[in-house]
């Protein structure tokens, strides 16, 4: 009953976006005031629809309706509360749900928040919104509908994939959609400007702060997407240039460009059709990545679907959506007039830099993913190549060092013309710290890899720059300390945010040139009460029990860890057999501290009677590591700061039009700026 | 976001002990020679799992990888030098055993497409930026405020000064406005000295156009 309920709300989202995909368009067409306001309502209606709809499915899971074939398919009656709920989105059918409701709230957030938008804006970007919005409740209706009924109804579901029986992976999903879905804001305001023929500073300043929340929780879902892989997947890799991690991390790339161009449109007027064209790339990613995902083109752990229909039918969004976008941007974007000049050597240049890096990058990584497919296709199966790490670490990295070491420069530079000269004399420090961090990497760890020592180098002339950079600005030692404070106090959050993020991005560098470059390993076999010594540790295998848990059997072994003959920690790591999957994972014991993981993994049992009580043991020190995932939340935090400047909230910016003028003059008005 | 592509050469340190046969590089399978299986290593992560997706051979737990493990370590026993044990791998198992694919016919779009991009972008930008400035130059700038732009400047400028009372540090209003009018203005000639170039404005390089300045 309550998934008929889900499955009629369902339909109702459908029609609701087809209204509002029309009617707001037409009203800002003929200047109606009433036809536009409809968007807004439903808009607040269809995100309560498809809640409606996320919530019956819900309920399916929770009390394990397998009378739902999604439910039969992805669920166990045995599996953890937590798995049960996680599970809504562990499937096809279920995530797709979980995209249209993301879609779905931030439209609700336009309408209910974007009250300072010019009605007709407001009305065609929630038209924009709904277009996206109908194609994909369309495609879930009628491809992958998710309250599909089963008769008669299985005993007992089929499980889920235990690899995605985690914590990490249970949230991983809805933030990442929270990001590569909330780029369709950016999308909806850029088409929408496109069909007003008007975008200036104040169309930037509406359309930052959506770009922002959405990098900023891409950022997070795809930092907890390789912390996951890393403590899962047991041989301590944490990024392997797999085309599904790639179809996120495109859309962050594209997106990070449109943060940054952004600025350019809102503080100088400037580059406003690169903007533009720009969210639309960012968006178009993001279909790609949902394309790549959900057609299966790409089966790999994340991709569970192998329906070539629903292929073809996303891969029509993909082509309309960009098609028409990049149509009307073809028509548009010559008439649209440019701002401010500027010299080379400004903020804006640096800006320009940084985006042609960005986008060189991200077209690298399109390029690497699709190659393959594109060859396949072409040759019709005759000729197949793989594209893998190699590739983008030999392509990737080179594009990378050249923007690492423009953010440091970036920020000094003033608007419109730039002085070089002030700029290296501020990076001084900078340029001391790299040349100190070289040395020291260079004398710490004379026999590692030749490279490391510069990635050590760049990485601190980044955070030595960037702290520069923040010192300068509050005037740190070179004023008073109480003027240092008051100016501290007195730092725009976004500035602050943008200094947390290039921090992060060091602290990022150093946690990956760690990684890769000083990771140690012993990989053994052991009896309970064996020691073997190696990678500066001592490893004895304490013990192994076995035992079971919610709906699996496990074998955990305690393993002790002595350096210098001194207990460093005890570390639990467990292999666990799923019956119900047939499959076993496991779970790696890590004890972090902040210059290195330990990391112990137990393997499989002997087969042998000999070995029959030995299993085979893997232990990893990973030094740096926990850097990576630390620098990611360094941005993740610099995103959300930078998103609480007032200047930032939704709602916040106007066009000047808006302001009464008539306003008493005892209101405190609040002030213009920071 | 791997920024050091070279540095996969692992430091490896390896105990020797009879094992069980089975998953990813297992201690049975691990050369004596740390030197060999050094290189072992570092040729077994360009290699692919052919029924895996895009794990390499080191990484993966599948039988195929563990038999291309031992190959690859049996010919570097055999005395092959890494290429010669890479063309061995090649010959059986075709170039999609290669993570890195090889410079050829069928990459050539594959491999030329970064340094291309890399090349058009930038030509792109400085032509777009040259084209830019000359069309600015010919003075075809932001359009002048409009009589109800001008209504609304004037309705600000009225409500923040009314908002402020005048202190010493204050700007005069009618300064601010012309500051406001300068910013709306197309900018002069960059061969002049433009305005915000000044080392002045460095500390507030953040807070950037003149509107969000005059707080302080």
């Amino acid at each position: 009953m309550i998934a008929e309920i889900g499955q009629y709300v369902l339909i109702a989202a459908l029609v609701l976006a087809g209204v509002q995909a029309i009617v707001p368009l037409w009203g800002a067409a003929r200047g109606e005031a009433g036809l536009m306001a409809v968007g807004d309502r439903t808009a607040i209606a269809q995100a309560v629809a498809l809640l409606i709809a996320f919530a019956a499915l819900t309920h399916g899971f929770v009390t394990s309706d397998f009378s739902l074939s999604v439910v039969f398919q992805n669920s166990h009656s045995l599996k953890p509360m937590l798995y049960k709920v996680s599970g809504v989105w562990g499937n096809h059918e279920g995530s797709m749900l979980l995209w249209v409701l993301v879609l779905a709230l931030f439209s609700a957030a336009v309408a209910l928040y974007g009250r300072n938008l010019p009605p007709t804006l407001k009305a065609r970007v929630l038209s924009i919104q709904a277009m996206i919005g109908f194609a994909f409740l369309a495609f879930i209706i009628f491809t992958s509908n998710p309250f599909a009924r089963l008769t008669p109804a299985p005993l007992d579901g089929a499980g889920l994939n235990p690899l995605l029986q985690d914590p990490g992976l249970a949230f991983h999903p809805p933030l990442l959609y929270l990001g590569y879905v909330g780029f369709s804001m950016a999308f909806s305001f850029a088409i929408a400007a496109l069909i007003e023929g008007r975008v200036d500073a104040a169309w930037g300043r509406w359309v930052r702060p959506w770009t922002l929340a959405a990098w900023t929780f891409l950022t997070g879902g795809i930092a907890l997407g390789s912390w996951w892989a890393y403590y899962e997947l047991g041989w301590g890799g944490w990024w392997f240039w797999d085309p599904v991690e790639n179809a996120s991390f495109m859309p962050w790339l594209f997106g990070t460009a449109l943060l940054h161009s952004s600025i350019v449109v809102e503080k100088r007027d400037a580059l406003k059709s690169w903007t533009i064209l720009l969210a639309i790339l960012t968006f178009s990613m993001s279909l790609l990545g949902t394309f790549l995902v959900r057609s299966g083109v790409l089966t790999s752990v994340h991709a569970f679907a192998t329906d070539p229909e629903r292929g073809v039918f996303i891969l029509a969004i993909l082509a309309i959506t960009i098609g028409g976008a990049l149509t009307l941007f073809a028509v548009r974007a010559p008439g649209m007039k440019g701002g401010g000049l500027f010299a080379p050597v400004s903020r804006e240049g640096a800006l320009i830099a940084n985006n042609m890096l960005l986008t060189l990058a991200a077209a690298t990584v399109l390029l690497g993913t699709l190659y393959p497919l594109i060859l396949e296709a072409l040759s019709g199966g005759e000729s197949r190549v793989s594209v893998g790490p190699p590739f983008f670490n030999a392509t990737f990295g080179p594009i990378m060092v050249p923007l690492v070491l423009l953010v440091a420069v970036g920020p000094l530079m003033a608007w419109k013309r730039g002085n070089l000269r002030t700029a290296s004399r501020k990076l001084i420090p900078a340029a001391v710290a790299a040349i100190l961090a070289i040395a020291a990497t260079f004398l710490a760890v004379p026999d590692g890899p030749g490279l490391a020592p510069f990635a050590m180098g760049l990485a601190a002339w980044l955070g030595a720059g960037t702290i520069a950079e923040w010192g300068g600005r509050i005037k740190l030692f070179s004023s008073a300390p109480t003027v240092s404070l008051r100016r501290l106090s007195g730092q725009p959050r976004s500035a602050s945010g943008m200094t947390l993020a290039h921090l992060g991005l060091a602290v990022m560098i150093v946690g990956i040139t760690g990684s890769s470059a000083w990771r140690t390993e012993l990989v053994t076999t052991l009896s309970p009460g064996q020691t073997v010594e190696g990678a500066g540790y001592a490893v004895t295998l304490e013990s192994v029990t076995e035992g079971r848990g919610p709906n699996y059997s496990f074998e955990r072994a305690t393993l002790l860890i002595r350096e210098d003959g001194k207990l460093v920690t005890t570390m639990l790591t467990e292999r666990r057999f799923f019956p119900v999957a047939n499959q076993t994972t496991t779970e790696a014991g890590i004890r972090t501290t902040l210059l290195s993981d330990l990391y112990g993994v137990i393997g499989e049992r002997g087969r042998t009677p000999e070995t029959a009580n030995a299993w085979t043991v893997r232990f990893f020190v990973n030094p740096l590591v926990p850097w990576i995932w630390f620098g990611a939340l360094l941005m993740s935090l610099g995103g959300f700061l930078s998103l609480s400047d007032r200047r930032h909230r939704v709602g916040a910016p106007r066009r000047a039009a808006n302001a009464p003028p008539a306003n008493p003059p005892s209101q405190p008005i609040p002030a213009p700026a920071e | 976001m791997k920024q050091i592509p070279a540095i996969l050469a692992l430091t490896i340190l390896v105990v020797m002990a009879g094992g069980p046969p089975a998953l990813a590089v297992e201690p049975d399978e691990v050369l004596a020679n740390p030197v060999l299986e050094g290189r072992a290593r570092a040729i077994s992560t360009e290699l692919r799992c052919v029924v895996c997706q895009n794990q390499s051979i080191d990484d993966s737990d599948a039988d195929i990888a563990r038999d291309l493990r031992l190959l690859v370590r049996e010919r570097l026993v055999a005395g092959d030098n890494d290429e010669e044990v890479v063309d061995y791998i090649v010959a059986r198992y075709g170039d999609f055993v290669l993570l890195r694919p090889p410079f050829q016919p069928n990459t050539l779009a594959l491999w030329l497409g970064p340094p291309l991009m890399a090349v058009i972008i930038a030509t792109l930008s400085v032509l777009f930026y040259q084209t830019y400035q000359r069309r600015r130059r010919a003075g075809t700038g932001p359009e002048p405020l409009s009589p109800s732009d001008r209504a609304e400047l004037d309705a600000l400028v009225e409500r923040i000064a009314s908002t402020n009372p005048p202190s010493p540090s204050s700007v005069p209003r009618s300064r601010f406005r012309a500051e406001i009018e300068e910013g709306l203005k197309p900018p002069p000639d960059p061969d002049d000295e433009l305005p915000g170039a000044d080392e002045s404005s460095d500390n507030d390089t953040h807070a950037g156009n003149a509107d969000t300045q005059r707080q302080t």
